[in-house]
This record gives structure tokens, sequence and C-alpha cells, in this order.
């Protein structure tokens, strides 16, 4: 056993709004600059859609991640030797057209233009030719567009669904969609780090956020074609690759990430899960049907006796082996398994797990008025608007009993919160579901406290980063004592 | 005056430049790691790259291996020549990648030109890079046509010329009666190495030879211990 820490991350579908906050947190501190114009380590999606960048999850087309090849997993794109052939040209590079060319907007127009009859208008200009340009898309282009026949229609994840699931999902009136916020999952079995030729990407070996070490990196492209979530990001000026970072400097600080702290639906939780670093090959190579439990398997308990002592053995900190116990993400993803990861069948097994969205329907528009279409409380998860399929193929590595069991368990843990404050449903009734559902009376009141009462603290978990001990293995904290200081570090020598 | 001139040329520019190329990559990459990249721009145009990028690359990477062949081993260029089959066989491989060559450099121009993405993050030294190495390989085909058997010519008379240069006693009776194409061939050659640091052409001394023997995963920790 190898035990490693991982800062790990749950987002809640439910509690999402689609408001993009988080999203312009991040622009603002990280990606602002030339060349990352057109960049979104944060992003929000509308599922179904094609997201951004265009169809990112048809790896057909991208060939991201890791596929199954005589008996062993390989990149889809250029592992090893076949990054030699194409170093100068990587067959799988996408390119600024699969993206959006970023704009800004001719403002000065508005105050210089001269008088006459019109109204004087800021024309979009493109932030890399500077000339005006006509926007055709952007990086929300399909915002809210659930439904549509450009976009919707042709998300990936609508593969294998019946004429009637499709029908129920796009029928008008009756449209139905969710967002799907995504930012780079750090992952165990990372694509991008493995494809790098120059070795900088790398995985922090304390808390597991990968980086790419810009003094490294020489533009080979590998890693943009590798990732499958395309959550690495190519800079055309400076000609480096960039990714989220976790916003690394805000939690060895022991604050939350940007958009995290930013999350008005407070859909976020952040903490840290122990895992089994010596099987993360095995684990990546099951077969897909067993990835999802594989990967749980991989996740350790942080109250056994035995698993603190090997953490201990690789040199965890008791601090981080106490954050890991009250961890948020333990418990969302091993204890009570309501979440999922995004595409486990990419194989590289990311630490961002999504609750999936119940999108509870109580009524619908009918001539007239509304009708209520279920008896119940809350409809059936069999007959959720979302088809189960779909959900199942983003969520549940194509596995509808993944997704069915997480939903049930939310759906009864409503039930019983009724039950409890308003009363209209008996607590015998809501006790059934609770059972069916493979849920005890103290679990439910736990996801609802942690889904609906949660503080700052219980969904941020942070352990310390001890970066005053870290520091001390690169240089010696007392090195400039007695110099100089003042901008420059060498000794006051006496001028001759 | 012109045996001046020659001497400048051939026994002076040659350390000028190969000692330029060793002192300022050097401290670039002491000071300005940072800048050391290939500068890709498949990113901001994806369909012309292949056809630029992919002849440069092989036709110019086979040449070099080729020169540097034939100023290694001369005496294995010059048995293989033994056979006239051989010697054309050579000759015409090398003169088919020296025109691939040239081709991914017009494309490479082609490609820059026709599209305003790419002028922004081309740099005036880029234009001077590939004027230059345009140069460089229109004289080095014009060569292999008008002065055919060159793998033997010049494993015969350059390659002592070269050695004398690594020996430091240079001595550049080999050159100067060389026909005119060869030297602005020479000189140009030496002019490429004292410009490549100041170029993206560094990317070459960082190109990934580990990446094939290490571990498949990279993991970095503040004490060290990095597997």
């Amino acid at each position: 056993m190898n035990v490693r820490s991982q800062l790990s991350m749950i987002f809640h579908l439910d509690k999402c709004i689609g408001c993009h906050t988080c999203s312009i947190a991040c622009k603002n501190i990280w990606t602002d600059r030339k060349g990352t114009d057109y960049m979104w380590w944060n992003n929000v999606e509308t599922k179904p859609g094609t997201g951004f960048p265009s169809k990112w999850e048809d790896q057909e087309k991208y060939k991201g991640g890791w596929e199954k090849h005589n008996g062993t997993i390989r990149l889809k794109s250029t592992g090893k030797a076949r990054i030699i052939p194409n170093i100068f040209h990587n067959p799988n590079m996408p390119s600024m057209d699969d993206y959006y060319e970023p704009w800004t907007y001719d403002y000065q127009n508005l105050f210089n233009a001269p008088e006459g009859p019109d109204q004087p208008t800021a024309r979009p200009i493109s932030m890399i030719t500077g000339d005006y340009i006509d926007v055709e898309s952007g990086p929300n282009w399909d915002d809210d567009l659930g439904g549509s026949s450009i976009y919707a229609k042709n998300d990936p994840n609508l593969e294998g669904l019946s004429e009637e699931q499709r029908q129920q999902l796009f029928a008008i009136e009756q449209l139905v969609f969710f967002y799907f916020p995504r930012i780079c999952n750090h992952c165990m079995n990372p694509a991008c780090v493995a494809s790098c030729p120059s070795g900088a990407l790398y995985k922090r070996g304390e808390d597991g956020v990968v980086l790419v070490d810009q003094k490294r990196c020489r533009a080979w492209r590998s890693c943009v074609a590798a990732c499958p979530y395309k959550k690495v990001y190519y800079n055309w000026f400076t000609g480096k690759s960039e990714k989220c970072i976790l916003c690394f400097p805000r939690v060895e600080t022991g604050q939350a990430p940007a958009c995290f702290h930013s999350c008005v639906g407070r859909i976020r939780y952040l903490g840290v899960i122990l895992y089994d670093a010596d099987r993360i090959e095995e684990v990546s190579n099951l077969p897909q049907e067993e990835l999802i439990e594989g990967q749980r398997s991989l996740i350790l308990d942080p109250s056994d006796p035995h698993v603190i002592e090997e953490a201990r053995k690789n040199g965890i900190a008791e601090s981080t082996i106490k954050s890991a116990q009250n961890s948020p993400s333990y418990k969302f993803i091993k204890e009570w398994k309501i979440a999922l990861p995004p595409h486990i069948e990419y194989r590289t097994l990311p630490n961002l797990f999504y609750v999936p969205p119940m999108s509870p329907v109580i009524a619908e528009q009918k001539a007239g008025g509304l009708d209520s279409i279920t008896e119940d409380l809350f409809h059936d998860i069999s007959s959720s608007r979302i088809p189960m399929k779909f959900l199942a193929n983003l969520f549940g590595g194509g596995q509808e009993g993944k997704v069915s069991y997480a939903l049930r368990k939310q759906k009864a843990v409503r039930w019983y919160r009724r039950a409890v404050t308003v009363g209209d449903v008996s607590m015998e009734l809501a006790e059934r579901m609770l059972k069916e559902a493979n849920c005890t009376i103290e679990e439910a009141q736990e996801i609802y406290e942690l889904t609906s009462l949660c503080t700052f603290e219980d969904r941020f978990v942070i352990p310390p980063a001890h970066r005053e001990e870290a520091v001390e293995a690169l240089k010696d904290p007392l090195e400039h004592k007695q110099s100089t200081g003042f901008g420059f570090l060498t000794g006051p020598k006496r001028g001759m | 005056m012109g045996n001046y001139l020659d001497y400048l040329l051939f026994a002076v520019l040659p350390y000028v430049a190969v000692g330029t190329l060793l002192l300022v990559s050097i401290q670039r990459y002491r000071s300005e790691t940072f800048t050391f990249s290939s500068l890709s721009s498949q990113f901001l145009e994806n369909k012309k790259h292949f056809w630029a990028l992919v002849p440069f690359h092989y036709g110019i990477l086979v040449i070099t291996l080729g020169h540097l062949a034939a100023f290694l081993t001369p005496r294995t260029i010059l048995l293989w020549n033994s056979h006239p089959l051989r010697v054309a066989v050579l000759e015409v491989s090398a003169l088919a990648c020296g025109i691939l060559t040239l081709i991914g450099l017009f494309a490479m121009v082609a490609r820059r030109a026709s599209n305003s993405k790419l002028r922004v993050v081309t740099s005036p030294i880029d234009t001077v890079l590939v004027v230059m190495l345009i140069v460089q390989v229109a004289l080095g085909v014009w060569i292999a046509v008008a002065h055919p058997w060159g793998s033997s010519w010049f494993a015969a008379s350059l390659t002592p010329y070269l050695r004398s240069l690594f020996t430091m006693s240079p001595d550049i009776s080999y050159v100067t009666s060389m026909p005119l194409m060869v030297k602005l061939h020479i000189i140009n050659a030496f002019l490429v190495v004292g410009l490549f640091p100041f170029t993206r052409l560094v990317h070459v001394l960082v190109i990934p030879n580990p990446y094939l023997w290490r571990k498949t995963q990279v993991v970095r920790w503040y004490r060290g211990d990095n597997a």
C-alpha cells in the first residue's frame, strides 16, 4: 500500500444555477493575460450540449484519454514511441476554431465617433489580431440551449438513447437541461502528465494538484491532445501550456479556490481523500463496467488504523490525515456513493465527482394550467425527464445502476426531510423509501445537513500545507540572515 | 586582401559562430529558461501546418545527419560510394530531402503570410532566420545539382577543413579553391550557427530524450524524492 493524499472535489449539480460566477472569478484571477484570453480553466456547460471546446467528449475526434491495448492501457493520442514521428505536427491537436477567437469591443468608438445620424456602435475586435471580426462562437455559445438542433442534438452523451428518450429530451415545451460546471479533474492517472515528452507536467506529491512547469514546457502540445476533458490549454502567445492550478496559492494558505469560494449555489466541496497509489495502473486497466467500483476501492478509509499507519509511513502530515477524516469528499464518494466521476471510461481516474441532478419536476404546463404529473411528492426517478441513460453516459461509465442509486438516495432524503419538516408524508413511508435507497436515517440527516445547511467550513476542509516546513527542503531559512536585504542578497561588504 | 577576407570568413567566423552558439545558449538557458520553446503555432492554424512543418523537419533532419555523417565518418561514405549505383542512390535521396526541406520552408512562409493570426506570433528574428534558412537550403540544392557527387568530394576535401577547425589549426586551403556557391553555403552555415541561440531554434537543444525511458507518471514532492 502506497498511501497518497489528494485534494478531491464534489460538485452538486442539483444546486447549480448556471450563473457562471465561478468562471468569472477564475478568469479575473488567472486567465486575463495575453495568450490565455480564450482559456476557461473553469467553465459551465449546458447539458445536453456540445460544450467547450465544441464536442470535447467526442474522443473519436479528439483522441483524448487512455485506451485498452494488448492487455494494458495506452494513450489514445501520442504516448511514448508514437510521439517521435508526430512531434512536428500533432495529429490530434485541437485548433482555436474548436474553441473560439477571443474578442473585445471597440468601446472608444462610442466616445470618439463623429456626430452623425446613427448611433455609434462598439464593433467586436479580435483580441489576437486587433482586426474587426464577426463573432461566430464563444465559450458559452450554447448556454441554456437545451433542445437546440445545432448544439444539444450533437451532444456525444446521446449515444445509445432510444428515439423515445430523445423525444423526451427535445419535445417542445418539455425541454430539459442542466448545468455542468467543469474544472481540471486533477486525475489519479492523468493523461496529460503521461503524454508530456518534456516531463513538464507533474502531479504534486503532497496534494495531487496537477501542474505545468512553465520553465520546462517546450510546446510539444501532447498534453492538449491527451487530456480527454480538454482542460489543458495552449497559450498561443508564450508558447507554453497552461491549466487549472486548483488555486494552489490560495489552498496553501487555507483558502478555497476562487471558483469554489465564489460559488453562489454553494454546489462545491473540497476535501482530502487518501488513496493507494500502487493500484492506479491496475484499476485504470479494469473493464469499463468495473471502473467506478475500482476507483472507489482505491480510496482508503482515513479512520482505518492500518491506513493511518501507512499514511504516516509515507510522510503524510497528521493534520492532513485529520482533514481526510473530516473530508466531505470522502463521504459523498465512498460512504454515501452519491457522487460519481465524469466519463470514467477515459481511464484517467478523475478526482472531481458530480452528484447527478435529480431535476425534480412536480408539474407540467397543460392547456389551461399546471398539471401535477405525479400523485407523489416527486416523480419516480425512472421517469425522470433527463433519461437515465444520458446521465449514465456522462457519470456512470454507461451504467444506469450507479446513477439511479445516487438519485434514489437523494430522492429518499427529500422524502425523509419532507416528513420531518412538513409532515404531509408519513415517516413510515419515508423510512421505507430510505430503506429501498440503502440509506439510514442518520445518513439521510447527514446528507441533508451537508447539502442544505453546509457552512464554509463544512464545504471546504483544506489541510494545512505546511509550507513552512516544505520550504526548508529547498532553502535554508537562515540563508540570508545578516545579509543586506532590500532587494539584493549579498553580505554587507565595505567598499574599497 | 582576398586572402585576408578568406581567412576572416573561413578561419575566424567559424570560431565566433560556435563560440556565440555555446555561450549565448548556456547563458540564455540559465537566465531565461522560460523562453526555451518551439513556439508552436499549430493551435492558431492547423491545416497548412502539416504540409509545411512535416516536410521541413524531416528534410532538414536527414540532411543535417547526412552532413554530420560525412564529417564524422568520411571513410564509410567513400567506401559506400565505391559503387556507382550506390552513389546515385545517395545523391538522389539527399537531393530529394533538400528539395523537401525547401518546399517545407516555402510552405512555412506562405502559411505565415496568408494568416493574420500567425503574423501576430511572427517576430522579426523569425523572418531573418527563415530567409537565411531558405538561402542555405537553396544553395545546398543548387550545389547538389551543379556539382554532383558531393557526398564524395565533401568527404574528401571539406571534412579535412572542418577537422582542421576542430583541431584549432584552421587550414583554409581546402575551401579557398571551392566554387563560389560552396563558399557561400559554408559562410551562411556559420552565420546560421551564430544566429541560432537568438532564435526559436534553441528548441533543438531541449528535444525530449528521457521521455521514452522515464516512468509514465511524474510526481514531484517538496521534500525531494521525486518519482
